[in-house]
């Protein structure tokens, strides 16, 4: 699959590089450009975390996690843990 | 409403199903959605009060049916199906969707399901309709949150997007109950399969497919797939066919998780393609959703957790106080019916049915209050979506202990009872995390432990100042909570490092947008809560209450007798009173009664905690219900039922041990409080865990782990403070 960078070289190699849902500022917007984590793809997909779809930081829980998305234009709101967000990558 | 015109013809022109009124069953038909998608709402529209709660087998999930009067000649049975964003199950709860859907021989498998569909939510939404489409179930999509679409802007060509998905589409507002008048005439139509196939498995997996297919003679590719991907979680095949499955996947090289991926991309991509053509979106408002204003301040760093300390507040001043008096009515209510009965009869049969049977019905029916107030309270937060924002507020304080953010809920109602906690920890999807709540919510401090606590406080604790502004007696209760709160998060620790996970722990959750609480569904909510509990763990309750009934009433041979006629000839030389006489008696008989004989057996076991076989007596009743403990300790120190407080306590100051010291001394006390803190008794919580968990492994471990906890800490303190 495309959108699974499963090689673990690659993953490690770009993880540092690659911003991540995690690494968005509040109120900040970026586009899904693929999964990293293939089960928890899975989950994420079904919720609409597609790749393409623009994903928005929209606040964070007091201690710093969960996060909180929105996604696309349809405006609905996805909480999750940090360690979720870092699976989705976003497009340069 | 000219869309729902145009489908109603649609309907009428499917032939109308022949000879219903012959028929030797009614329809059944699954409801079906992602959740938030007004599922509930739209079930209890169609069914009204007529639903019942049943369960799933082998799992907890509520399964809930109802009867829908569609026509005036023709029923409906509905099943309610949990929420799910897809077919590929998630959480064990999910999966009594694909046991039921898979199996078109079984017993429930539906003549045709209705997909509620969220119309602001059409992309995703419409991901697990394409896969019931696929499957080859015939279909009504209910296009729900009409109203909330038209108001965002988002325009549906409903007729265009009838034609492409192939199914009857019913425009609604469930929660007014627009268009279920429309939506029952659909229903009561014969269906057919929809003539549209929205995905077709990858070319490369179709040899496989089809060796399934055929192997099982099954209906389609699609339903192939998926036994391709779940069989190991189908529960109706054999260990062989699932064998010879996984021979199958094995030889072709099948990658599950791959698989279902790019079907779920590839689904997307065709949906993206119906709603091109279908939907156009003019934002109308660029302001923020006024969900989002609200979620600034209800998830702030600091007010975010301000007003949650206040929901709180509201939530146990509801428990504590609101509830007190529907607790005393029943309370009173119960013992004028006993007082009423024993006036007019007598006999060991009447004593059975007042002091057995009335008393633990009394006991199941006293928490009736709390249990429609707290799950009131909760169903309320739950439906205006606060519940989810308080998860996320949670989380990250839970998670060292193993807990997630969705067990916040159970652990603080366990304040008030566990019984309904427990209950409240299905929102859980983890089996881990919502099986570590439910084994460490009894030891959060209940309210039933609060009259133990204060009698016992109030013998050895001063009533005096502690460092200027708190009260000593004050400092000590608040001690006990906390003992309580810090010995059930390290207990979920040492549960998170020993209990091996099911599933991967997800915190992935949509946030409902806000809105008003449906009251009717709320009020369904406590019914059937309230329900579940006088059934279930009611049965139990009582039983256990008839049975230490008969063991504190009786005794071995003729020594209850003999030591009634000792007391009444010292009565007769002391010149006592008529109620001083009887609660000799009745402090004479418990001595020597079976239960007595339990107090005295188990007097070596429990004298290192400084207990001696009077405290073994309460110990036992007491594993009823906590409370009984007063009662009991009344009954043995012969001050009678209904004295008050301050008679007990002084009754209880009096007591000497054997060396002519006061009994009750700081060590005693304390070590007796710290085994009420932690021990397990409550007969009601381990059924309703026996309930919950549908395995007596559970309530027993709770029971043995909570006793030997109490057991080694009140040994502790009672040592150290000797």
């Amino acid at each position: 699959m495309a959108f699974f960078r499963r090689s673990p070289q690659i993953v490690s190699a770009q993880a540092t590089a690659r911003r991540s849902a995690k690494d968005l500022h509040v109120g900040e917007t970026g586009t899904i450009c693929c999964l990293e984590d293939p089960e928890m793809a899975l989950k994420l997909l079904e919720m609409g975390c597609v790749p393409g779809v623009q994903v928005r930081l929209s606040g964070r829980a007091p201690l710093g996690d969960p996060l909180m998305l929105v996604l696309g234009d349809q405006e609905y709101t996805l909480s999750v843990r940090a360690s979720e967000a870092a699976t989705i990558l976003l497009k340069e | 409403m000219a869309a729902t015109a145009s489908n109603l013809a649609h309907a009428g022109a499917i032939a109308p199903r022949t000879g219903s009124a012959a028929e030797p069953r009614p329809l059944r038909i699954a409801l079906i959605g992602n959740p938030n998608s007004g599922k509930t709402s739209l079930f209890n529209q169609l069914t009204g009060l007529n639903q019942k709660v049943g369960n799933f087998p082998g799992v907890t999930v509520d399964r809930k049916t109802g009867v829908a009067q569609l026509t005036a000649t023709q029923r409906a049975e509905i099943i309610d199906l949990p929420g799910t964003y897809s077919l590929y199950p998630k959480s064990l709860d999910e999966k009594v969707i694909t046991d039921l859907l898979y199996d078109k021989a079984a017993d429930n498998y539906p003549d045709f399901v209705v997909v509620t569909v969220d119309a602001n939510n059409l992309r995703r939404s419409l991901l697990l309709f394409t896969q019931l489409g696929d499957l080859g179930l015939p279909a009504v999509l209910a296009l729900n949150m009409m109203d909330v679409a038209e108001r965002h802007g988002v325009n549906i060509d409903l007729a265009a997007l009838e034609r492409e998905l192939g199914v009857p589409i019913i425009p609604m507002n469930a929660r007014k109950g627009i268009g279920v008048a429309a939506l029952k005439i659909v229903m009561a139509q014969r269906l057919d399969a929809p003539p549209v196939r929205f995905w077709e498995p990858d070319e490369r997996l179709l040899l496989l497919v089809r060796q399934i297919r055929y192997y099982f003679d099954l209906h389609n590719d699609y339903l192939a797939l998926h036994y391709a991907q779940q069989y190991r979680q189908i529960g109706f095949l054999s260990a062989d066919e699932k064998n010879h499955i996984q021979e199958l996947t094995q030889q072709a090289g099948f990658n599950a998780t791959a698989a279902q991926a790019a079907e779920t991309i590839g689904r997307y991509a065709r949906i993206n393609e119906i709603l091109l053509e279908t939907v156009t979106v003019t934002r109308t408002e660029t302001r923020e959703p006024i969900s989002n204003r609200i979620d600034k301040v209800l998830t702030h760093r600091v007010g975010g957790y301000l007003i949650f300390l206040g929901v709180l507040f509201l939530l146990f001043q509801a428990i504590f106080a609101w509830a007190q008096y529907p607790m005393d009515w029943i309370d009173q209510g119960i013992s004028a019916l006993s007082a009423v009965i024993q006036a007019n009869f007598s006999g060991p049969l009447v004593r059975l049915l007042t002091e057995g049977v009335l008393a633990g019905l009394g006991g199941v029916l006293i928490f009736i209050p709390q249990i429609a107030l707290l799950f009131g309270f909760l169903a309320v937060l739950e439906e205006t979506g606060y519940m989810a924002r308080v998860t996320f507020l949670m989380d990250k304080l839970m998670r060292p202990f193993g807990l997630s953010g969705k067990s916040v809920v159970p652990l603080i109602s366990g304040l008030a009872c566990a019984v309904p906690a427990i209950m409240g920890a299905r929102t859980i999807e983890s089996w881990k995390d919502r099986m570590i709540t439910i084994f460490v919510t009894p030891l959060m401090s209940c309210s039933a432990r609060i009259p133990v606590y204060t009698v016992l406080v109030a013998l050895v604790v001063p009533d005096q100042a502690a460092w200027g502004i708190f009260n000593l007696r004050g400092v000590a209760l608040m001690s006990l909570y906390l003992l309580g709160l810090f010995s059930a998060l390290g207990s979920a620790w040492v549960l998170k490092k020993v209990l091996k996970a099911r599933e991967r722990s997800y915190f992935i959750m949509e946030f409902p947008v806000y809105q008003w609480p449906r009251w009717k569904n709320v009020a369904l909510t406590i019914y059937q809560k309230v329900q579940a509990f006088v059934l279930q763990a009611g049965r139990v309750i009582v039983a256990i209450s008839v049975l230490l009934w008969v063991l504190a009433s009786y005794g071995p041979g003729q020594q209850q007798a003999t030591a009634e006629a000792q007391v009444r000839q010292a009565a007769a030389a002391q010149q006592w009173d008529a109620p001083e006489i009887s609660r000799r008696v009745a402090s004479a008989r418990l001595e020597t009664s079976y239960a007595g004989k339990f107090g005295h057996l188990i007097e070596p076991a429990i004298r290192p905690l400084g207990y001696d076989w009077k405290i073994g007596i309460a110990l036992l009743t007491s594993f009823a219900a906590r409370e009984v403990f007063v009662g009991t300790i009344s009954t043995i120190y012969s001050v009678g039922q209904d004295a008050d407080m301050g008679t007990l306590q002084q009754k209880l100051s009096a007591e000497k041990d054997a060396n002519g010291q006061p009994f009750f001394t700081p060590a005693r006390a304390f070590s007796l409080l710290v085994f009420y803190v932690f021990a397990m008794q409550c007969m009601s919580t381990l059924a309703v865990t026996y309930r919950e968990t549908k395995n007596w492994r559970w309530p027993l471990a709770q029971l043995v782990y909570m006793t030997g906890l109490a057991y080694v800490a009140a040994l502790a303190v009672y040592q150290v403070l000797a």
